[in-house]
């Protein structure tokens, strides 16, 4: 495999994983449990979206055919998505989101923290600016994972269903392919093994501050690397490429 | 700081737009304690570079003079111009003041 179709996928994956995860949480627009947490929740998915717009661009940079940020978001198929299982998990009730992003955020945290040093030039700047925005992300979803771990009995044995429900897509998050391959060797991306090992760390501190007990490794889903999805990612994309699928080139 | 909902308490937002600059009321939010306040106003007044500090404070933390005490409070220094600079006549031989 060539460097640069590498490198094409591994952005894809990146821009895939915020885009998704962004559009899930621009779902709760509106339908947040109290004002300020719909606020919150909305700056979130900016914040994601903004990073699919970087790693997009410049996965279509790389690809030298033409594609825009918008082409690659709007118009691809289902099956050309490369965002991880665990981002496109439905948003089901608060308790099922904080658990979501909560995971994701630790991923995303160590996963910009070693990418700040890739030799892509392109990759370690998105980096750096990313790491400032999930930092906080991770905050947040911590913070919120300790209040309900740690609140009432209902709302421990709920978030703890959602951690146990959850925890299957976990697996498809550190899983990797030639594409790992290839650019480890180039130094561009990191082994995910690595980024697995502090991601375990923090899983278990703030788990262990929300009184909650992490789920036992059992059966993995994966998917991910090949573009191999849930059966909501579908409904997910019919929902947000609507406008240009029916208005092709709509303008503002 | 009790309420009738479930949205937490009243925090008062203050921010600091520079290092040095006083902290100015910016209005408030709800939240069960302190760390989710703080968020809170993260999220609801710092978004578009407003600020480099960040206070809440408590609802019930905050002592407030009442309406009905403005008469006694304030309307005492309404005839006290001396009490401004504007007051004093420079003398002539006086500069660089």
């Amino acid at each position: 495999m060539e460097t640069k179709d590498a490198l094409i996928n591994y952005c894809l994956r990146l821009g895939d994983s915020s885009l998704i995860l962004g559009q899930r949480m621009a779902e709760w627009c509106s339908n947040g449990p109290i004002l300020e947490e719909d606020i919150a929740m909305t700056n979130l998915s900016l914040d994601l979206i903004g990073q699919a717009r970087t790693m997009l661009s410049y996965s279509g940079v790389v690809e030298g055919k033409g594609r825009s940020e918008d082409d690659l978001a709007y118009r691809r198929e289902e099956r050309e998505f490369y965002n991880t299982l665990l981002s496109e998990r439905p948003n089901g009730h608060f308790g099922d989101t904080v658990v979501r992003n909560f995971l994701h955020d630790a991923f995303f945290y160590y996963l910009y923290q070693a990418l700040k040093s890739s030799k892509d030039e392109m990759i370690a700047a998105h980096a750096a600016k990313s790491i400032k925005e999930v930092t906080y992300h991770l905050r947040h979803s911590s913070e919120w994972l300790v209040r309900l771990g740690d609140g009432t009995v209902e709302s421990h044995e709920k978030v703890q269903e959602s951690l146990n429900d959850l925890w299957e897509y976990t697996g498809d998050l550190f899983e990797m392919n030639e594409v790992d391959e290839v650019l480890i060797k180039e130094g561009i991306a990191v082994d995910l093994q690595k980024i697995k090992l502090e991601w375990d760390k923090t899983i278990n501190t703030v788990i262990e501050r929300s009184t909650l007990t992490r789920p036992e490794d059992a059966y993995m889903h994966s998917g991910r690397l090949d573009a191999m999805h849930s059966e909501y990612l579908g409904h997910l994309i019919a929902d947000m490429q609507f406008l240009q699928r029916a208005y092709p080139e709509a303008q503002w | 700081m009790s309420n009738t909902d479930n949205q937490g308490d009243v925090w008062e937002v203050f921010i600091q737009s520079k290092p040095g600059l006083p902290h100015k009321h910016a209005g408030s939010v709800h939240a069960t304690d302190k760390e989710m306040a703080l968020q809170n106003a993260r999220d609801m007044y710092t978004r578009r570079q407003e600020g480099t500090c960040l206070w809440v404070v408590p609802l019930n933390a905050i002592v407030s003079s009442m309406p009905e005490e403005n008469e006694s409070f304030f309307d005492p220094s309404d005839d006290k111009i001396y009490r401004h600079p504007t007051h004093y006549v420079m003398p002539d031989g006086a500069k660089h003041i």
